[in-house]
């Protein structure tokens, strides 16, 4: 009974011990594939047709999902603030709450989680699909840096997509809003910007977003490049990768979010 | 002269058609996309009710989606809360000094909206990409074939369990999540604002209507996001690349039904509760 206890114990330490030191190694495996990323853009020493077509793909060919995200968003943040508005009867202070919210946490947390799940994920899917059908083995082979040829040109594809997404999405956001405050709660699109600009709003908060959004540009950037080269096992390790990446993604935007509002602040 | 402003009107024309051409062909693509979840939706409704229950893959499936994501949950709820109230306390000093309602609308909030959302948001991610590549993998691997060759529906053996326990589990986690959340906006508040805990703990602004919104959220997330990301999942085709496609469009489009859903069950919440 208490060998069969201890035993247990040993057990559950083991785990956790397993689990830490796969945490450290995951947090190292980002360390060494950042610093071989920055080494390689710093000597340009990545492919440029690769990162322009890897720009069209990501950025672009998300405009729609970020476009429909930013307006629905918009309009939920208008919803959850008319009660509030309502009560104290402050019509001329929506323009002031929604766009807060919107502009420093809302609309670049929300298009950083979509951003990961279209872009972030499909990058973990194809450089996965490569590391298993031993395509980047045949690169090795030819004597091409893997991480000059496809991992560069994606990093940095990703985080100057997230950061020109998240300036649109904050206008559309906006846009949004404006039109559901005048949908729900009559508020005129006018008085809502007249909101936005009186002076309680700087460019100090929209900076804060956009600062945010770099960050989370590369968290995804990085992790889904280091998922995706790591992956092993046919089909299903390409779909476990993909599901890895944009669990620890998400994770990692969430907790950066909050370290960054005190570091920013 | 005039040839070549012909040619240029005929190739203004030409890509013209083209366009519409490409505009139409994705309307139709997402029309029959929808019809397609649409009859997915309604054959795991219909053999959620009538088919004989297989309780050890729910039991399993529940496992997989509730126990499994607590620990992910519980991590970025309690960072929700620390942002939000931090974010939102230095807000409001701006305007009235007084943050004695802090915590009663950070409450308010969070019971009508945002532990719902967030949690969907993050399980779209998590239980949505898992579901996806799994049902993907088993797709390309020709498994679901082998199903279909015993008269088992997939639907039925592969997305009903996962429907069902996604469907119980989504409410205590949302429960639960939002536990965490306030006791780590109840930490933030004290610790930066000096707002004692029990001023915090204030329900009296959540009312049966903030509650029923709520509900009705878990619910519809709950629902949504197997069924589609098992359409997705099914759908998939051609080898590793297409798992990763499946599970890439499966974290999109359950991510994009949450938000539309929030949308819609919160217009509709604010018309009928105020």
């Amino acid at each position: 009974m208490a060998a069969e206890t201890s035993s247990r114990a040993s057990h559950a330490l083991g785990s956790l011990g397993q689990k830490a030191s796969d945490g450290l190694s995951l947090v190292g495996g980002f360390g060494v594939l950042l610093s071989s990323i920055v080494v390689c853009v710093v000597k340009r020493d990545f492919d440029p047709g690769e990162f322009l077509r890897n720009l069209y793909r990501m950025g672009i060919k998300s405009m729609p999902i970020v476009t429909v995200t930013a307006l629905f968003t918009g309009g939920i943040m208008v919803i959850q603030a008319a009660p509030i508005v309502q009560r104290y009867g402050a019509y001329g202070l929506l323009g002031w709450g929604a766009g807060f919210g919107t502009l420093r946490e809302i609309a670049p947390l929300l298009t950083a989680l979509m951003i990961n799940g279209r872009v972030g994920a499909n990058n973990t899917a194809e450089l996965g699909t490569m590391a298993v059908t031993e395509q980047i083995d045949a690169l090795r082979a030819l004597a091409i840096d893997p991480i000059g040829f496809l991992v560069a040109p994606r990093f940095l594809a990703i985080v100057i997509t997230l950061f020109l997404s998240t300036i649109f999405s904050d206008a559309l956001a906006l846009l949004g809003a404006a039109y559901a405050g005048a949908g729900f709660l009559g508020v005129e699109p006018a008085v809502f910007y007249r909101g936005l600009t009186t002076g309680l709003l700087g460019f100090g908060d929209v900076a804060h977003g956009l600062e945010k959004s770099i960050v989370f540009g590369v968290v995804i950037g990085l992790s889904s490049c280091h998922f995706g080269l790591s992956t092993k096992g046919g089909a299903p390790g390409v779909g476990r990768s993909v599901n890895a990446t944009v669990v620890a993604s998400a994770a990692g935007i969430f907790v950066l979010d909050y370290l960054l509002s005190f570091a920013l602040s | 002269m005039t040839q070549a402003t012909d040619r240029s009107v005929l190739d203004l024309t030409r890509t013209r058609s083209r366009l519409l051409g490409a505009l139409g062909l994705s309307v139709l693509d997402g029309l029959s996309a929808i019809r397609d979840v649409y009859r997915v939706a309604v054959l795991t409704v219909y053999y959620s009710v009538r088919g004989e229950p297989n309780r050890p893959a729910f039991f399993r499936q529940m496992y997989e989606i509730g126990n499994r994501s607590l620990a992910f949950l519980s991590i970025v709820m309690g960072f929700i809360g620390m942002i939000l109230v931090y974010q939102g306390g230095l807000q409001t000093q701006r305007v009235v000094p007084d943050l004695s309602l802090l915590g009663a609308t950070f409450l308010q909030l969070l019971v009508r909206d945002l532990a719902a959302s967030i949690c969907a948001l993050m399980l779209a991610t998590r239980v949505g990409a898992g579901i996806a590549a799994e049902i993907g993998s088993m797709v390309v691997t020709e498994q679901v074939d082998a199903l279909r060759m015993c008269a088992t529906d997939p639907i039925d053996y592969l997305i009903r369990p996962r429907f069902l326990a996604s469907l119980s589990m989504f409410g205590p986690l949302v429960v639960i999540a939002a536990g965490v959340a306030f006791l780590s906006g109840m930490w933030t508040a004290f610790a930066f604002f000096g707002i004692n805990p029990r001023t915090f703990a204030n329900v009296s602004m959540v009312s049966v209507g903030d509650l029923t919104i709520g509900l009705t959220k878990c619910v519809a997330y709950g629902a949504a996001i197997p069924v589609i990301s098992g359409y997705c999942g099914l759908t998939a085709f051609g080898g590793s690349e297409g798992v990763g496609a499946a599970t890439t469009r499966a974290v999109v489009n359950s991510s994009l039904a949450v938000i539309v859903l929030n949308f819609v069950i919160s217009g509709a919440g604010y018309l009928v509760f105020g």
